[in-house]
């Protein structure tokens, strides 16, 4: 069993497909949505955790590149600047998943791309704005 | 057995001297015992990093030609006002100012990107900064309008001057309503859901000098990253404030005011902070040597966050309607485990104070002393105390007639 987080943005004709299902039906796939919303002009974000066997994960996200989603890793989206970053830490309890966290020893701030879900809480609460989207 | 300040310098002066930080310290201390632990150990450096509202510059950036008083009329750099208010080309940038056209809490929460806090950073960086004047033009100052790139190598005097700096002790900061609140404590979640603190704890300055022996007017110190020197006490200086058995106060009290050359500072250390829903800040780095003159103020060195106690705070009510109040007390070494318990429910904490970076202008402040770059000063007058009376007080409002 492997878990992928993915974005996959949705164009205005697909909005109304229930292609996630067929993720689950058709690829044996276990999701769990971490952010989904619909734009003014219809078209679609959704930030997915993706959780089965391997093949079936790159099965199942070959699927969705072929019907015309848009697919990223989602680590591409949240970066931090570690310039700027002062380690101070306070992004650590804005941060909903626990991809910002103190290491106990050096108590500098880990940045865990893997599980950012790029609900973007951190960026203009991070004091020197150390965190930047990257689209 | 007691040293004084030049043997100390002596010693350094020969390579002699034994310099550790205050995290070193405690370790020496709980093994050694304080009285061996000040015959061993000459030199305590501190340290801290953490968002400083009360900082700024004043700058004299030369008169021009025909002359122009700045004095008196507006002023901006990189579009944030200055303060003007001084003589014809002295002027003043607190961190706080904001551009005239910037939106504030409008759109809540304000975003502040800018101010300040980031002039005086890019300004120490070597970068030009536009300022743009108008003044209302006299006979010894007839010109009225002034557009030009500015540079720190260019002006007369860069100074940074922060009427308050280096808060010994402060608040713990949570959130009893079911909205989030945006305060310079940062962004406080509904029904407990952070606890956010500022202190670098068992590194903090005046943490290691609880009673103020060795910290005083005069003080030499790690200032944003070059050197900088204690000027009197801070405003809200509060020496009379609660303290335990240890004489660490428990709520915010000592302060500093601190001046130096911005000329010889580093930007990486005078950081411009945009605090979400509240405002521009910066910053500051301080580190402050403490000599090690007998066994008292080597145990008061050693002290460590399990013996520092801080009060958590209700921003939502109680701070913003100016009620003291305490939730309850918690250790430095509570918050940094990331959680504390209160009203029985797991609380996770943040720091806004760097600790890492606070260890790295202690480790910088001992290496300075151990190159010989730098040496400790006798403070011409000492700070005021618990016996001084002094309290920080409210404004007692009085109605217009």
């Amino acid at each position: 069993m492997i878990s992928k987080r993915i974005v996959l943005r949705f164009p205005p004709r697909l909005v109304e497909q229930p292609i996630i299902s067929r993720l689950v039906k058709e690829y044996n796939l276990e999701f769990n949505i971490l952010k989904a919303y619909v734009t003014p002009k219809e078209e679609g974000l959704l930030v997915l955790e993706l959780m089965g066997e391997e093949e079936d994960c790159e099965k199942g996200i070959d699927y969705l590149s072929k019907i015309g989603l848009n697919i990223q890793p989602i680590s591409q989206d949240v970066v931090r600047n570690e310039e700027k970053c002062t380690h101070c830490g306070v992004c650590v309890t804005v941060c909903p998943v626990g991809a910002l966290v103190v290491d106990p020893k050096t108590r500098k701030i880990l940045f865990h791309n893997d599980k950012c879900i790029v609900c973007e809480l951190c960026v203009p609460a991070c004091p020197p704005r150390a965190m930047e989207i990257h689209f | 057995m007691s040293k004084t300040i030049h043997e100390i310098n002596t010693k350094i002066k020969k390579g002699e001297a034994v310099v550790l930080t205050a995290e070193e310290m405690i370790d020496v201390v709980a093994s050694k015992g304080s009285k061996q632990a000040a015959r061993e150990v000459d030199v305590v450096t501190t340290g801290t990093f953490g968002p400083m509202c009360s900082s700024g510059i004043y700058v004299n950036v030369g008169h021009t030609k025909p002359t122009m008083k700045l004095g008196g009329g507006k002023t901006t750099l990189n579009d944030v006002p200055v303060h003007t208010g001084l003589a014809a080309v002295d002027i003043y940038l607190g961190c706080t100012s904001l551009p005239d056209d910037d939106p504030r809490n409008k759109v809540y929460p304000g975003k502040f990107p800018y101010g300040g806090g980031h002039v005086i950073e890019k300004f120490v960086s070597g970068k030009d900064i536009k300022l743009v004047g108008t003044s209302y033009g006299t006979d010894c100052y007839p010109r009225r309008k002034l557009e030009t790139w500015i540079n720190i190598q260019d002006v007369n005097e860069a100074v940074l001057f922060n009427p308050r700096n280096a808060y010994q002790n402060y608040n713990v900061a949570v959130n009893l309503s079911d909205e989030n609140i945006y305060t310079y404590m940062g962004v406080l979640k509904p029904n407990l859901g952070n606890a956010n603190y500022c202190s670098a704890g068992q590194l903090s300055p005046l943490l290691n000098d609880p009673l103020y022996k060795t910290i005083g007017i005069g003080t030499k110190i790690f200032l944003g990253g070059g050197i900088g020197y204690i000027v009197w006490q801070g405003t809200q200086h509060n020496p009379s404030a609660k303290r335990k058995g240890n004489q660490v106060p428990c709520v915010p009290a000592g302060t500093l005011a601190v001046i130096g050359d911005l000329k010889q500072m580093k930007p990486e250390w005078l950081v411009g902070t945009s605090m979400l829903g509240y405002g521009v800040t910066l910053t500051v780095g301080i580190g402050i040597p403490i000599p090690i003159l007998n066994e008292e103020i080597a145990q008061f060195t050693a002290v460590k966050d399990e013996d520092i106690f801080a009060q958590v705070v209700d921003y939502s009510e109680s701070y913003p309607q100016g009620i003291p109040a305490s939730l309850a007390e918690v250790t430095y070494a509570q918050l940094k485990s990331g959680k504390i318990t209160l009203q029985g429910k797991e609380v996770p904490t943040a720091s806004l104070s760097s600790y890492p970076k606070a260890v790295e202008i202690a480790e910088d402040l001992k290496k300075w002393i151990q190159e010989k770059r730098s040496f400790l000063t006798e403070s011409a007058v000492p700070l005021p105390g618990p016996e001084s009376g002094l309290t920080c007080k409210s404004l007692k409002e009085k109605t217009l007639t």
